[in-house]
């Protein structure tokens, strides 16, 4: 099974990787392309550890095979950070009120938690809960992780972004 | 849980899917990959292996929504997060917006497309029900030649359509009504999100009197494909909510599953429907 | 949010947990991201049968197969590898990594393939060709006892694993005196941690030191010991890197016969292996599954509804292999009765070999599938008698001024007020005004009710559990080791010897610890030594890193400081007891002259490190001090009359749960939880309620969702996350929270364990609230999970003229 080259933007930078078509673009990420935050939990579809942005979107990698994302740009849990390292007020909150454990999921979470605040920058409980109920979390029981995103929503309407 | 291998072509249009389609066989299965959020999986576990993958996501052509005469047009690529938050579809085809809801979650939503669920027809998947009872047409192309079908006829089995391997579905057209619209979709599924156990799904359309001068009913999970529900029709329509429930047991036939027994099914898909049919009725007499 | 009263600097304070920083950045360092040169990759094959004789392995166009390595079988295996250790003793059981002459349960091991790739691995798979002899499996525990039964190990010539009796303080005499017995039965349904992550391990062979080095997703006690003596090497020959981050466990990453074959091939071919089990290995092959037990239960009380005496049989389906989860039959012996003043118990404990896939202990090791069982009695005897679930509680719940309190096999715990703490819960809960709630919703129609548990959780660890259910085994204690150092240029540095998967224990060492050197927890490192270089430890199980690790960083930094002292008082021209310290500085009591009346942190340092002229003469030079943590009140054998302190702690949880039931569909949904729980002193109270509302979530599965499910010929039904369903954020309810605190004598600050007692009493609540909900129905559930289909069924035949109009 022949190899081809593959060339899309990761975190804002345009990566290549020489993949054989049955790799996932989790694996490529992870695997080809040294970005090791994003992880994998089930290679089915039902956990969302794999989540990433895809063209602004969040979507389960393991489910997309990574020749399919030709030209197209992925966000991971590595590029949600600016560029000098500073978090953002979504990772700041969620340090802050310990919305995590044992940190597998917690990529993933972040992901849906940061389109979730791109479209609805003021979501109520309802609504956190229904962006993330695609990841799954052992650990939390959802409460902190809830609480984090909440003041999140918060902190960055404060500041005045939008 | 790796997949066998197998080559990739990214269809560059419609024609040229076609042509790829066309150029399978048996022993050298081409297939199309749409949204991936069922296919991926089975492949995944090994369950299918086509030798060739062609890539339908960037076919522009197949992607959109819009009027087309009388009904509403929805291409086969556009992603289901897409047709959840379309205000034509909020205001023309609310049941599919509710039913959309029901549809897996936020990321299956954004990569899963509405046609890759109308062909893969699982008999307790959403969109087959709604296109099932809305009495929708789907466009069917393969290589050089096309042609519709209704939804009610599309669907055969459990997974299995009349779709063709050389053919793809194009888009799917929602008839249009008029009048005081009320739609309802109900599912009980063990996890928000999960396969429905049950499902109903209900359009109706009142006169100025409320009375009911059009009804849609169906329900999911209750046999071997998504089931319009005529008889309960017929009996709405005469005004009977009553009746119109209790034509539902005659008209399913549903399954032993581990999810759930055929008994279970049974019992609670006609409480399903009266609750989708008052709901339904309640939001058109607003 | 938790209230941030603490009398503590650190200790108690809100603060950031240290290991967030990386995980929220994508940094951690789980075994998956291990990448070494050379590393070569994993794929199995598992058995598609329960139980078959397993004939011919063709493997020859596997090993043709492009990028494969090697493939091993289980021949090969049982030449080389000594039989997995387990729980019992039994020597006509014999448990290796694969299977070799017969296979004992859907997706245990029949080969492995190693290759470039996993995905040529997994083509590779598909090559080998398997005979198998297929024949009728056991499944059915009890079924499985029959003389007829299929046996799952011919050898041993019974599916009885375990069979153990105990009976403490007069229980014959207190049924007799007793005015009522109550009978019945539950059934705590297959259930397991799950982790998102599975199982991984990466092994590589240091030729030039002769050390196996291994990167791995673990907690497991004695896991050195396991591998080691499957090698057969020394343990000092195993370099395990405790700092690999664990994408949770919950107590089931134990992985043993991974990490042997992943060893073996690494010596065997001379390269790295990577053996990561995929979600499907991980369901059927992993041999993680949980508890599957059935509780016949014997109640005698009075009119009053007081428990004088219980007589439990608990009986396991442990599946194909023991292991060591067969003990978490013996842990709860630590807590048998619960949180109640039971004068006598008896316990009978059965474990029934069937041909399911093997157990890991689970959060709790066995206390939660116990408390569900004496929490669902307790509302039974409350309907029975017509009384209130709250007052038959009151009025058999240990009091205050009990304390220490003396269960009848002689295990005390330590402190507790429980009475208060259920205040505290009914209080956040409005519990009268939730009954009155419930009273009008039941007037309309509504199927609702009022969940309530109130359960320890016993911490701290004591493997003399293990003794008693099998005395040829003499183990006592359970010890954990913290060093804490000051390295020359004043910087503090600790070191801990096992892994952690979420726990936070670099936060809990480091808050410890600074509480003491009067340091900022952020100042300090913790590290997680390899295990070549580890102090003694166990491992973080049986709710103990917070007791044990804690008291031992405390005591070590107490050490430490002290020898600081003295090197101060040294230089000072004082005695010890004339040094007052603050914050670094250490200076003469009763007033600051001028000059060399105080020193600081960084000199003291400097002095230990570099100035042997200035140190006492009697002192080692250096600042560093491990200490190793003893489990409080162990350290002993039974008497006797089988009496002996097994855990030493034990935090208290009142759970509250409103449910309501759809009365068509059977769906639960949980409207309201309150927990108050008192962990005693809380070293991190974001922790802490991560923990406990974490643990709910899982409680939350076990009673409503999840269950390994197998049909009767014994294929596995819920092998994947679509079919094992973890509750997600819309299946968790919001939970409101109280804490209270009755500090632990035992202890350095008071702390007592908090990672399990959510687990620990929330699937009783919510048990004990679907059945509250169904109770005017005349419907009692016995079996977990309680399951839509299974809940409507009961509706169903319950009330046959049954109809929703009825109903509202």
């Amino acid at each position: 099974m022949s190899r081809t080259e593959v060339t899309f933007t990761v975190n804002g930078k345009e990566r290549s990787a020489h993949v054989p078509p049955r790799m996932t673009l989790v694996d490529c990420l992870r695997d080809e392309m040294g970005l090791t935050g994003t992880h994998i939990g089930c290679e089915q579809g039902a956990c969302g550890a794999c989540s990433i942005l895809l063209d602004g979107e969040p979507v389960r990698s393991c489910l997309i095979f990574a020749v399919q994302v030709e030209g197209q740009e992925i966000t991971t849990v590595e590029g949600l950070a600016a560029d000098d390292g500073s978090l953002s007020p979504l990772q700041e909150a969620f340090w802050d009120h310990h919305g995590l454990q044992c940190g597998y999921c917690t990529p993933g979470i972040l992901i849906a938690a940061t389109a979730l605040l791109a479209h609805n920058p003021a979501p109520d409980e309802a609504q956190i809960r229904e962006a993330i109920d695609g990841n799954l979390c052992r650990c939390t029981g959802y409460q902190q992780i809830v609480e984090a995103v909440a003041d999140a929503a918060t902190r960055a309407r404060g500041q005045g972004n939008d | 849980m790796k997949p066998a291998p197998f080559e990739y072509h990214r269809a560059s249009d419609l024609a040229d899917a076609l042509r790829l389609l066309d150029a399978g066989s048996d022993e050298v299965e081409h297939k199309v990959i749409a949204g991936g959020q069922t296919l991926v999986p089975l492949m995944a576990m090994r369950l299918t292996r086509p030798a060739l993958l062609i890539d339908l996501n960037r076919v522009t052509e197949l992607n959109g929504i819009g009027h087309e005469g009388d009904c509403l047009r929805i291409g086969a690529m556009t992603r289901q997060g897409h047709v959840e938050a379309s205000d034509l579809v909020r205001e023309n085809l609310p049941l599919m917006a509710k039913a959309l809801a029901h549809v897996g979650h936020v990321q299956t939503r954004n990569r899963g497309t509405v046609g890759g669920s109308l062909v893969h027809g699982d008999a307790s998947a959403e969109i087959p029900l709604v296109a099932v009872v809305l009495g929708a047409r789907l466009n069917i192309a393969a290589h050089e030649v096309s042609r519709v079908i209704e939804a009610g006829d599309f669907y055969e089995g459990p997974m299995m359509t009349a779709i063709e391997e050389i053919e793809i579905l194009t888009s799917v057209d929602f008839p249009q009504v008029q009048g005081r619209i009320g739609t309802s979709f109900q599912e009980v599924a063990p996890r928000h999100g999960d396969f429905a156990l049950v499902s109903a799904a209900v359009q109706v359309v009142l006169d100025d009197n409320g009375k009911c001068t059009t009804a849609r009913i169906g329900v999911g999970g209750c046999g071997l494909t998504p089931l319009r529900l005529a008889d309960s029709e017929a009996a709405l329509v005469a005004g009977k909510i009553d009746a119109a429930v209790a034509a539902v047991d005659a008209a399913i036939d549903p399954e032993d599953t581990p999810q759930a027994s055929a008994a279970y099914r049974r019992r609670i898909a006609p409480e399903l429907v009266r609750r989708a049919l008052e709901d339904a009725i309640a939001e058109a007499t607003i | 949010m938790t209230d941030s009263v603490s009398e503590y600097r650190y200790i108690g304070q809100p603060r950031r947990t240290k290991e967030d920083g990386r995980f929220i950045t994508g940094r951690g360092n789980f075994v998956q991201d291990v990448q070494l040169p050379g590393m070569k990759h994993v794929a199995m094959l598992l058995s598609p049968y329960p139980r078959a004789n397993l004939g011919r392995i063709d493997i020859e166009a596997a090993l043709a197969a492009p990028g494969v390595i090697d493939v091993l079988t289980g021949a090969e295996i049982a030449e080389h590898i000594a039989p997995l250790l387990q729980g019992i003793v039994a020597p006509g059981v014999r448990h290796l990594p694969l299977a070799h002459e017969m296979v004992r349960y859907v997706g245990e091991w029949v080969a492995v393939v190693v290759a470039d790739t996993r995905y040529m691995a997994e083509d590779a798979v598909e090559l080998i060709e398997v005979d198998y002899e297929d024949l009728p499996a056991a499944v059915d525990p009890e079924a499985a006892l029959a003389d007829d039964a299929p046996l799952v190990h011919p050898d041993h010539g019974t599916n009885l694993l375990l069979h153990k009796n105990y009976s403490w303080g007069p229980v014959a005499e207190d049924f007799a005196a007793a005015d009522h017995e109550l009978t019945y039965r539950v059934h705590w349904g297959r259930s397991s941690g799950v982790p998102i992550e599975t199982y991984g391990v990466v092994a590589r062979w240091d030729a030039a030191n002769d050390i196996l080095e291994y990167w791995a997703s673990i907690q497991m006690p004695q896991f050195q010991e396991q591998i080691a003596t499957a090698l057969d090497l020394p343990m000092n020959a195993l370099r395990i890197h405790n700092d690999v981050d664990v994408g949770g466990s919950y107590g089931t990453k134990r992985g043993i016969k991974q990490t042997i074959v992943a060893g073996y091939l690494a010596r065997k071919l001379k390269c790295p292996i990577r053996l990561i089990e995929d979600r499907l290995e991980y369901m059927s092959g992993g041999d993680a599954h949980g508890p599957d037990r059935i509780f016949d239960i014997t109640l005698a009380y009075a009119d009053d509804g007081v428990v004088t005496s219980m007589k439990m049989r608990a009986l396991d389906d442990v599946g194909a292999y023991p292991s060591r989860a067969v003990q978490q039959l013996g842990k709860p012996m630590t807590a048998l009765c619960g949180a109640y003043r039971m004068n006598s118990m008896a316990y009978e404990a059965m474990a029934v070999a069937t041909n399911k896939t093997a157990q890991v202990p689970v959060r709790g090791f066995g206390q939660a599938p116990t408390n569900y069982a004496v929490e669902t009695g307790i509302d039974h005897i409350a309907r029975k008698l017509g009384l209130d679930a709250v007052e038959v509680r009151r009025r058999n719940l240990i009091r205050a001024e009990d304390f220490p309190w003396r269960i009848p096999n002689g295990t005390e715990y330590d402190s507790g007020d429980y009475h208060t703490v259920l205040d505290m819960a009914l209080d956040l809960a409005d519990w009268e005004g939730l009954v009155r709630w419930r009273d009008e919703q039941r007037e309309a129609g509504k199927i609702v009710g009022l969940g309530l548990a109130t359960c320890l959780e016993p911490g701290g660890g004591n493997n003399i559990f293990e003794h008693m259910l099998n005395e040829k085994i003499q183990v006592t204690t359970f010890v954990e080791s913290v060093l804490v150092k000051v390295d020359a240029q004043g910087s503090v540095t600790a070191a801990i010897s096992t892994h952690t998967a979420g726990q936070g224990h670099q936060t809990l060492i480091a808050t410890i610890a600074g509480e003491e050197l009067q340091r900022d927890p952020d100042s300090i490192r913790v590290v997680h030594t390899d295990s070549i270089e580890a102090l003694p430890n166990r491992g973080p199980v049986a709710s103990r890193m917070a007791i044990i690790a804690g008291t031992a960083a405390a005591k070590a930094a107490q050490r430490l400081l002290t020898n600081m002292v003295r090197i101060a008082a040294h230089n000072l021209g004082v005695t010890s007891g004339d040094i007052e310290y603050n914050d670094g500085v250490f200076s003469v009591a009763g007033g600051v002259g001028a000059g060399d009346k105080q020193i600081g942190w960084d000199e003291i340092a400097f002095i230990a490190h570099r100035q042997l002229h200035r140190m006492p003469p009697d002192l080692e030079a250096g600042l560093q001090v491990f200490h190793v943590e003893a489990v409080p009140g162990g350290g002993k054998l039974p008497n006797d009359k089988g009496e002996v302190q097994i855990y030493p702690c034990y935090a208290f949880q009142a759970h509250i749960c409103v449910v309501e039931i759809d009365c068509v569909t059977g769906l639960v949904k949980l409207l309201d939880y309150v927990i108050a729980h008192d962990v005693g002193t809380m070293i991190n109270p974001a922790i802490v309620r991560g923990m406990i509302i974490g643990g709910i979530g899982h409680g939350v599965g076990a009673a409503l969702y999840e269950k390994f499910d197998y049909d009767d010929t014994g294929q596995l039904l819920s092998g994947t996350l679509f079919d094992y369903l973890l509750p997600s954020s819309r299946e968790m309810p919001a939970v409101r929270d109280v804490h209270h605190c009755t500090p632990s004598p035992l202890t350095s600050h008071g702390q007592k364990g908090s990672g399990e007692g959510g687990y620990l009493g929330a699937t009783a609540a919510v048990a004990n609230g679907v059945n509250d909900a169904l109770a005017p129905l005349g419907i009692h559930l016995d079996v977990l999970p309680m399951s839509p289909a299974a809940i409507e069924a009961a509706l169903h035949d319950k009330t046959e003229n049954y109809s929703p109009e009825t109903a509202s």
